[in-house]
């Protein structure tokens, strides 16, 4: 294998943070490129300091590194400067341990967890010197892989990939490596590598697979263009998260990176059902990791890394069973390190778990920042996203941290959910002033940070089927609340461009035809559309055009039940029925119980897969959890796997 | 305690900002479990302070940190400890103690001596444009800070220079430029040398104090040699001091 760092390096005092492109992390392998050995590039299509985190690129890194049959490099893309010069000089995308060029791989993988990455996708292909479109790359070429959330709806990227996988990686990356290091040998054809992979469960290969559209150009469905293919396509779920204690080394870069703190992933999944999170309903049953073993993963890497900030990561880490004994147990751990003071930060906490307690624990150190997602103003609205937080819980958790000496608390809202008032809206304002009022009796500094997103309807909710709101409306929205709030002293506003909800709209819960779109895009400039310098939402809406496309009819317009969906053939567990009645459920304000603690309403999670609910308590967390205080009759029984000593 | 640190930074990681290189160090007292003295307040920070900041791209053979240790129970095995806690390309060189109220690197650091290679012309133009620089009486440099520009004679700021030799692709330059109220980068340097040339690899390799009887390290020569620094890679022999300097 060659490198291009000769070509590269007298560039590099010219291009802003050229530490982005030099490797050198503590946790990096250094695994020498051998012909011999299967190679992946595992690749974030953003920047370095967005990449870099990643856990599950980190993940995966560090199993095949593992292998002996089997090496991986890790690759991020460009900033513009460079690529402008690469595209000069023609530097090709490179991976940043040995500067390999990435068509020098046997497999590009990539993470594709926001939609508006995927111009990026395409350019990073385009940059590793390889045709966009899979149909066009010849067998020598590497096999372009897609990961994560956004694909569980791939279509929208399906003509530039060979395959996309849904779900937990874990697994499945050894068996892909063991299928190409069988090829190999074997000598099969690219095609027949293909059909083998797509064969695996939790592997899509879209090149075997035919759209269908009816004459008036709506979308019908999905064939299988050989038999024998699955006609639906599964997720992959890791039953023990105990089994994979990764990452063992977390990368520790030497810039400044978003998240750049120690990262432990306390538990997968999330069973609280809120109707608009994706995120929640693909990742389903929960599966805990032993207390004991986040302890010792938070203590090794404390020592190894140096950091003074260790983040317990899942989607609602206050729902961790004995969640302020082991922030504790951190705590204690930290001081007699004698490394310093170490500030222990729990992303996505939900106010209805979080006490004084907590609060308590958390500022023995240094203390991060708060933030709070109610996600909606008013109880109706919460009942509607089954976001079960009662304002009291709201106030209790925000006069918790006041009281324990906070100055700032950020809150999490979505604007434009289904059924959503103007009364909704401005109730958003009301609780922001309420807070502060709470805080100002503790301090005078106290503030409050509303931060608002749009709302996208993802595939694989509850709301898969629902209208989004238009740019229009979303803005005027937006503008309701700053109106507002302009005189309320301590309440600041910021928001998300609802034109760029738009386009990740697009991305969302588009077909196959968005490929053409998102090809157009990049093709007149539009990379990074992350990033609001880059973004230009015409681009879009003109590449929409070109294609035959609306967003009225994308985006905008709300599904029937019979209607086919882009993902049909995809499936994260769930029953397309159960979805649909929890959206008529939500409609008329019907909330949905945690089945972690109530029986189970087989949403086809953990039925489908023969798995279960892994937890270290029966009994739900401080707070309770969405309606688990209610008087529920008793149906099936609970599959839930209790944590402890194994027999 | 106080104690003054000595590094070189080579390779790769010569890309990293000075900003990195705060966390990188503070990393790496923690990982040593090394207790540093914290500030008070909200976000409390390490107590270090470094000297000049080293531009990104540009290698160091003498690059410098003061940190306030709560404790340290062996200062000799500091470097070494340092080093295997430090990522590739930053070697701890030396350190000793300092007095409490010992003066801040930033006060005593007056002046940088530099390897900087230029690209883009012959070794004989530069030499000429080397002796024009020498013998000129001013040297009239825009600069611009904060949309402002104005110019700034610069040559006073210029110790010492001379041509070393050429390289594989250019021509190395020996530089001796001050960093008092007037001071120089390399950049500027090429710039006033008013050729077309490009920079290329540019490495700082001693600060200088002024001290009584000619320029002193802020950590001395004998401390290095004491914490095992190879004579080879630094040379600190006085023989290959410029000492027959062309500028003034
Ligand atoms: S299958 Fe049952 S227990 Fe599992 S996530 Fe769905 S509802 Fe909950």
């Amino acid at each position: 294998m060659t490198s291009v760092w000769p070509l590269l390096e007298p560039w590099l005092a010219q291009v802003q943070k050229p530490a982005r492109y030099i490797g050198c992390e503590d946790g990096a392998k250094a695994k020498a490129p051998d012909p011999a050995l299967v190679s992946w590039l595992f690749t974030y299509p953003d920047t370095y300091e967005i990449g870099l985190p990643n856990q599950g690129l980190q993940i995966l890194y560090e199993i095949i590194n593992e292998r002996a049959d089997a090496r991986a490099d890790r690759a991020y893309a460009p900033w513009t400067d460079l690529e402008a010069i690469m595209r000069l000089q023609a530097i090709p995308l490179f991976s940043v341990e040995h500067h390999t060029p990435a068509a020098e791989f046997d497999v590009i993988a990539f993470n594709l967890s926001a939609e508006l990455t995927y111009t990026n996708l395409i350019n990073c292909i385009d940059l590793a010197g390889l045709p966009i479109y899979s149909r066009d790359r010849s067998a020598d070429d590497p096999l372009i892989m897609v990961g994560g959330h956004c694909m569980f709806n791939p279509e929208p990227v399906a003509d530039f990939v060979d395959v996309a996988v849904l779900g937990d990686g874990e697994e499945v990356v050894s068996e892909l490596t063991e299928l190409i290091a069988h090829q190999r040998q074997s000598g099969e054809t690219k095609q027949q590598l293909l059909v083998s992979i797509a064969g695996l469960q939790g592997c899509y290969v879209p090149s075997l697979y035919q759209p269908q559209y009816s004459n008036d150009g709506a979308y019908i469905g999905l064939l299988p263009t050989l038999d024998g293919l699955p006609g639906t396509v599964e997720k992959r779920t890791v039953a023990d998260l105990a089994q994979w204690p990764y990452p063992k080394e977390q990368l520790i870069p030497l810039t400044e990176v978003v998240h750049d703190r120690l990262n432990v992933e306390v538990f997968r999944g999330c069973t609280r059902g809120c109707r608009f999170c994706q995120a929640g309903m693909i990742t389903r049953p929960v599966r805990e990791r032993p207390a004991e073993q986040v302890r010792t993963m938070v203590q090794s890497g404390l020592k190894r890394s140096g950091y003074d900030e260790v983040a317990l990561t899942s989607l609602s880490t206050a729902d961790f069973s004995s969640i302020e004994n082991t922030v504790g147990a951190i705590m204690d751990d930290a001081d007699s390190m004698g490394c310093g003071p170490v500030s222990v930060s729990l992303p996505s906490l939900r106010v209805d778990a979080f006490g004084v307690g907590i609060a308590a624990q958390l500022q023995r150190a240094r203390r991060s920042g708060l933030t709070f997602a109610p996600e909606a103003g008013t109880w109706r609205m919460r009942q509607i996203i089954n976001k079960l937080i009662r304002e009291e819980d709201l106030y209790e958790a925000v006069e918790a941290a006041f009281s324990q000496g906070w100055q700032r608390v950020k809150l999490y809202f979505l604007i434009g959910l289904p059924s959503e008032t103007d009364e909704d809206t401005l109730a958003i304002a009301d609780l922001a002033k309420a807070c502060v009022k709470l805080g100002r009796a503790h301090t005078k500094r106290a503030s409050v940070t509303v931060s608002i997103g749009g709302f996208v309807p993802k595939p694989f909710t509850p709301f898969q089927w629902f209208g989004q709101n238009t740019a229009a409306e979303l803005q005027r929205k937006v503008n309701l609340l700053k109106d507002a709030t302009r005189r309320a002293n301590g309440v600041n506003i910021k928001w998300h461009d609802p034109k760029a909800t738009v386009v990740e709209g697009i991305n969302s819960r588009g077909d196959r035809r968005i490929s053409a779109v998102i090809e157009d895009v990049w093709r007149n400039g539009g990379t990074f559309q992350e990033w609001s310098e880059h973004f230009d939402m015409q681009r879009w809406t003109d590449a929409m055009d070109r294609a035959g496309l609306t967003v009225e009819d994308v985006v905008y317009r709300h599904r029937h039940q019979d209607e086919a969906l882009p993902w049909d053939h995809i499936s994260a567990g769930l029953h397309k029925d159960f979805l649909w009645t929890d959206w008529q459920d939500a409609l008329a304000q019907v909330g949905l119980p945690d089945c972690r603690w109530t029986p189970c309403y087989d949403c086809g999670a953990c039925t489908g897969y023969g798995i279960e609910h892994v937890v270290a308590s029966a009994t739900p967390p401080a707070g309770g959890s969405q309606g688990t205080g209610q008087d529920l009759a008793t149906g099936n029984s609970v599959p839930v796997q209790l944590l402890g000593p194994k027999a | 305690m106080k104690v003054r640190v000595r590094y070189s930074r080579h390779g790769r990681i010569r890309f990293i900002s000075h900003r990195d290189t705060a966390r990188i160090m503070e990393r790496a007292f923690r990982k040593l479990a090394i207790p540093v003295v914290y500030s008070q307040g909200f976000s409390p920070r390490p107590k270090f302070s470094f000297g000049l900041a080293l531009t990104v791209g540009h290698e160091s053979e003498a690059e410098y940190l003061d940190v306030d240790l709560v404790s340290l129970d062996h200062l000799e095995s500091l470097p070494q400890q340092l080093t295997q806690a430090l990522p590739d390309g930053l070697t701890v060189e030396a350190a000793i103690q300092l007095d409490q109220g010992a003066a801040s690197l930033q006060q005593v650091v007056k002046c940088c001596q530099w390897r900087i290679e230029v690209i883009g012309a012959p070794i004989e133009a530069v030499m000429k444009a080397v002796s024009a620089l020498v013998a000129a009486p001013q040297l009239p440099l825009e600069r611009e800070r904060k949309g402002k520009t104005s110019v700034v004679d610069v040559r006073p700021a210029i110790l010492e220079l001379q041509v070393v030799g050429p390289t594989v692709h250019g021509v190395e330059l020996l530089a001796l430029l001050a960093n008092e109220d007037l001071s120089i980068r390399p950049s500027e340097l090429i710039r006033v040398l008013a050729l077309d040339l490009r920079e290329g690899q540019v490495c700082r390799t001693h600060q200088f104090t002024n001290a009584e009887g000619g320029r002193v390290e802020p950590i001395d020569r004998s401390n290095l040699i004491a914490a095992g620094a190879t004579m080879a890679t630094n040379p600190l022999a006085p023989s290959a001091w410029p000492a027959e300097s062309q500028a003034s």
